[in-house]
């Protein structure tokens, strides 16, 4: 089975960084950000920078099984 | 009419007309078993969109997560946290997983486990534990349904008969109409669900407090501990929180209807978009919390958190407004019971009851033993809604613990050639022993981690080592790892 690529696996690791193992720096109340608690803010923040990493991810994945698919196609 | 009487009328006219979608969508359709489980596997991008986030917007996130936001405060954030991560973990298993289903024409999880790894008992074993892990989950929509029909009614009508008569109509609605008809309700509901959630997400701290900025700055005043970690509990704290966010986000997917769920797209590239777009659906999640937080200063003394969405609703707004929220509850609650009772049965049916107890069935029978299966598991999830106590996100954090000591076997499964069947059996098993040790001995979390993740450490470093005393498998696996590495990837169905 063909693993995903370097790339695609570090977009992959930027919201585990930014959401998970990170917490003891963002989970504090102030400075409040647009009403909500720091953290909220930030997790907030992070739902919707998360679909950008994983575009990014998209973009250097597909290409490749787009790839696989015409060769195997080929091969069928 | 009363106001009682409003909601309750309104709440049952959601629920009929979302059952006539569900009964409609099986026309043009012809209901063999390939058909009623995974949909004849053409699904598109709207379609699977819709099924899986029918699937993961439910009860618990609804009830379940104000519920936390309101009794334990702080560590609700875990719910935030892992939303966005589990489609990241999909982006890179799904389509590879999605592959290797069609090529074996695989429907259910244990499918996936008797095919990579050539055992039917392998197979059987993962059932079992997925069939089992799933009750606590079919409990959790069940409490809520009969949650809502206690605040709707104000207490006039009690939780258990309104739970019996729903789930009478979740099973007859699976029993006819399959996956098909719950991808359709799920269109109604959802687009009830993001319109209760934003409305009363925005409105309720807004009524209260003048707006979410003024309530939360209420609320950091009055109780400062609420809002971070460890919140109202003694040891929820940031160590819990990585490892539950962990757990969650990659046993997500674990969880046999999800798992099954992915067979339904049309091609792996669906699943992989799919994966990109899902966390924004998540934006709402949020809104909901602020539900919670807002009952803490404005209803004090709840007896039980998971009623403080529904009881801010029904103090807030007038009656057919409660009937709205109500009826989308409603809904979401049965949709979600739909996808996991026909999972429940078909793994039941298709991976232990045929394989154990009667080989020569034919696909009719078994689709008719997976019918009776229905049955069987609402009645059982009945039953146990009626008699436990546990809070909706607790009885989540339960099932989530035990499937996702499947992990290890799916992702060595598709990415690694050393990994054998002995392996996945033995991790399997130690990883379960481990969850029914902490959790039946209340040792969860075990000094401050999530007692599934420490499950599923024992989990991956047991299959590692039984898998390299066992190396000599590999060689008989050879035919099926090879075959496994040659499915086509991600094309469209109708190509090959």
């Amino acid at each position: 089975m063909k693993r995903p690529s370097l790339g695609a696996m570090l977009c992959g690791l930027v919201p585990f960084a930014a959401s998970c193992f990170s917490v003891s720096l963002w989970d504090r109340v102030y400075p409040m950000v647009l009403g909500l608690p720091f953290n909220f803010f930030w997790l907030t923040l992070w739902l919707a920078i998360t679909p950008l990493c994983m575009w990014g991810a998209y973009r250097l994945e597909e290409p490749r099984s787009g790839k696989r698919r015409r060769e195997q196609g080929g091969s069928l | 009419m009363s106001s009682q009487g409003v909601a309750l009328t309104i709440i049952t006219a959601i629920v009929v007309i979302g059952s006539i979608v569900g009964f409609l969508a099986r026309y043009h359709h012809k209901m063999d078993l390939e058909q009623w489980t995974v949909g004849g596997r053409g699904f598109g991008l709207v379609l699977v969109w819709l099924l899986m986030a029918g699937e993961i917007y439910t009860t618990y996130t609804f009830l379940g997560a104000s519920g936390w936001a309101y009794s334990r405060g702080g560590p609700v954030l875990y719910i935030l946290g892992y939303g966005p991560l589990m489609y990241v973990v999909s982006f890179y298993i799904l389509p590879p997983l999605w592959d290797v289903g069609r090529k074996y024409k695989l429907q259910t999880q244990a499918d996936f486990f008797q095919a990579r790894y050539d055992s039917t008992w392998l197979g059987a074993f993962v059932a079992l534990i997925g069939v089992v892990c799933l009750i606590p989950y079919l409990e959790i929509q069940l409490t809520g349904l009969g949650l809502i029909a206690e605040v709707a009614s104000f207490g006039a009508i009690q939780r258990t008969p309104a739970m019996i008569i729903a789930f009478a109509l979740v099973a007859a609605f699976v029993f006819v109409s399959g996956v098909r008809g719950v991808a359709w309700v799920s269109v109604i509901k959802d687009l009830l669900l993001v319109f209760a959630a934003i409305f009363v997400g925005i409105a309720i701290p807004h009524i209260y407090f003048g707006g979410i900025g003024p309530m939360f700055a209420a609320l950091a005043r009055e109780k400062p501990n609420h809002l971070t970690m460890p919140g109202a509990t003694q040891n929820l704290g940031h160590a819990w929180y990585v490892t539950t966010v962990l757990l969650a986000g990659v046993g997500f997917y674990m969880w046999p209807h999800f798992f099954a769920a992915s067979f339904t797209a049309r091609s792996g590239k669906v699943l992989r978009r799919n994966a990109v777009i899902m966390p924004l659906y998540g934006l709402t999640v949020p809104l909901m919390l602020f539900v919670g937080f807002t009952a803490v200063l404005v209803l004090p003394n709840l007896s039980n958190g998971d009623l403080s969405l529904l009881t801010m609703v029904r103090k807030t707004f007038p009656a057919w407004f409660l009937g709205i929220i109500g009826g989308a509850g409603a809904l979401t609650a049965m949709v979600t019971a739909a996808i996991q009772l026909l999972s429940g049965a078909t793994l039941y049916a298709k991976n232990l009851f045929r394989p154990v107890l009667s080989p020569g069935m034919s696909d009719e029978q078994v689709a008719k033993v997976a019918k009776i299966m229905v049955l069987v598991l609402s009645t059982g999830a009945v039953i146990l809604a009626i008699y436990s106590s546990l809070s909706l996100v607790s009885l989540w954090l339960l099932g989530s613990a035990g499937v996702a000591q499947f992990f290890p076997g799916v992702v060595l499964g598709l990415f690694s050639r050393r990994v054998t069947t002995a392996g996945v059996f033995a991790g399997m098993a130690a990883g379960i022993s481990v969850v029914l040790f902490l959790m039946l001995t209340h040792r969860d979390p075990f000094y401050g981690w999530n007692a599934g993740l420490i499950a599923l450490c024992v989990n991956f470093l047991t299959t590692a080592t039984v898998s390299l005393l066992t190396l000599k498998q590999v060689d008989r696996l050879e035919a099926t790892i090879r075959a496994f590495a040659a499915a086509p990837a991600g094309d469209e169905a109708g190509l090959s």
